[in-house]
């Protein structure tokens, strides 16, 4: 496999560590009900398919990565910067 | 028919002309009293219990597939008791007693091998955990042996005890451990199943899930419709789109586990070594061939493949604990999709639906549990009370967080396990 770094370009997976589902962008506010960090922290769609999941960068420019790939196949078709992913919402 | 000594002389004098499929392949009826979603070692296991324990025969089992498809045929064959909390070390300890009458039970030859696992120390504070682990095990009613590195030593030789990163300090050694024919238990339930009037189903896929009024009420198929009072989902690695359909999310992740195995050579590995300083275990299959495997790839996948850096960097463990493995050639290599949940460990429980039961989460430990996961989902099922060795599989541990079993220690959150 290999990623897009938005930043450093394409390198192999290998420089990178998966951390999950992107769904954890989604923290919930600190004053946010029980049941809400319950879905945070432990429930996911876990699609077989298309999927978004979060990618740090350790042996590179250490940024997180938003990538989308495919759990079926692991082709791996975008990535960009959490950060931004982040502030778009 | 039944196997024994007697029928394969009969059989061998008469030409071989009696022996008949081990199960029928029948098609699914409109209406069963229970559906089982998933025909691997869980399902197949609870539909046996179901017959056998509880006299529940109008079961039909629905494989997507064929019989033994999925993670019972990919696995690495270990059976073991070794576990360390409540909850997880009663369960296991239930399980291991099942697989020791297994096959007198199935009259089927599983070839459950009690050849012994030593999981191996390698520093001073790994093996006082050991000892609280050994000591653990024993008060469940198990056994366990704490080795010192003479002790590892007389059982596996082979071993680089003197390798300056990681050296052996002793081992725990679990003499009720070993392995099993993966294959040969599916089929052998499948056959003990059907012997009892359990219809297993194959190539018919679950597309949905009927709920009436709270209440399941069917499962729509490529086959079909059924209806069914109880329907149970037992279907690992793909728990996560079954639940869907009943407009459940579940605490799960799938995630792909790489085996590997080499050409057959003669004896040489005995026992179920388990590496304490990197995810590799290995065994010795009757065949000859070594079969290891090593740790999750760390991304979510549904492939039933993995990649070569997890390869890569199991074969680095294999050569820093046994180097003499270096001469052996790898013939194949596979990947199973795990369940991965929460905190480690798995769920036997009922769900917000009545009538609709949910058996997942067994991470990397599944095949060990097959008998004992399908005995207490068949309890849980015929009687409505979980049974006393699953009980602490509840579905609702992670929203209360009470009775979390975090055997690692690593915190109940996904991609810590």
């Amino acid at each position: 496999m290999r990623i897009p770094c938005p930043l450093c370009g394409e390198r192999d997976a290998r420089e990178f560590t998966p951390r999950g589902h992107a769904t954890l962008l989604d923290r919930p506010d600190v004053d946010a009900q029980p049941q809400a960090w319950h879905n945070y922290l432990h429930l996911r769609d876990n699609p077989a398919g298309e999927t978004r999941e979060l990618w740090h960068h350790t042996a590179g420019c250490t940024a997180w990565l938003v990538v989308q790939r495919n759990t079926i196949t692991h082709a791996i078709t975008g990535a960009s910067l959490a950060r931004e992913a982040g502030h778009a919402r | 028919m039944r196997y024994s000594a007697w029928a394969i002389a009969r059989e061998g004098l008469t030409g071989n002309r009696g022996w008949r499929p081990a199960w029928r392949d029948p098609d699914p009826k409109p209406a069963y009293d229970v559906v089982i979603i998933g025909g691997g070692g869980h399902g197949l296991s609870t539909a046996y219990y179901l017959a056998r324990n509880h006299g529940i025969t109008n079961v039909a089992v629905l494989e997507k597939g064929y019989l033994g498809g999925g993670n019972v045929g990919r696995n690495t064959t270990i059976v073991r008791a070794n576990y360390m909390l409540e909850g997880n070390s009663q369960f296991y300890s239930h399980s291991l007693k099942l697989w020791e009458g297994l096959e007198a039970d199935l009259n089927y030859n599983v070839m459950h091998s009690q050849r012994g696992q030593i999981m191996l120390a390698h520093s001073d504070g790994q093996r006082d955990l050991f000892a609280r682990r050994g000591n653990m095990m024993i008060s469940q009613g198990d056994d366990a042996e704490l080795l010192d590195v003479d002790g590892v030593r007389r059982h596996l030789p082979y071993l680089d005890f003197e390798q300056t990163r990681f050296p052996i300090f002793g081992g725990l050694l679990h003499r009720r451990g070993g392995t099993a024919r993966h294959d040969a238990v599916a089929w052998g339930l499948a056959r003990g199943a059907d012997r009892r009037g359990v219809d297993l189903v194959q190539n018919c896929e679950v597309t949905g899930i009927d709920i009436e009024n709270g209440r399941v009420t069917g499962v729509q198929t490529s086959r079909g419709a059924i209806r069914a009072k109880k329907v149970a989902i037992v279907v690992a690695g793909r728990t996560g789109q079954i639940a869907a359909m009943a407009g459940m999310r579940v605490p799960i992740e799938s995630h792909v586990l790489q085996a590997f195995v080499t050409e057959g050579l003669k004896p040489c590995i005995d026992h179920v070594v388990s590496y304490g300083m990197g995810h590799f275990y290995i065994s010795q299959s009757d065949k000859g061939g070594l079969v290891f495997g090593g740790d999750l790839d760390f991304y979510a996948s549904y492939a039933q493949r993995g990649n070569l850096p997890m390869a890569e960097h199991v074969m680095e463990a294999a050569m820093t604990l046994m180097p003499m493995i270096g001469r052996a050639r790898v013939l194949r290599s596979w990947g199973g999709i795990m369940d991965m949940s929460p905190d480690g460990s798995p769920v036997i429980d009922r769900t917000h639906v009545d009538g609709l039961y949910l058996n997942c989460g067994w991470n990397y430990g599944g095949f060990k549990a097959v008998p004992g996961s399908g005995y207490a989902l068949a309890h849980l099922m015929a009687t409505g009370t979980p049974h006393d060795s699953a009980a602490k599989f509840r579905l609702d541990r992670f929203e209360t967080g009470r009775g979390l079993m975090d055997e690692e220690g690593t915190g109940a959150q996904h991609n810590l396990h």
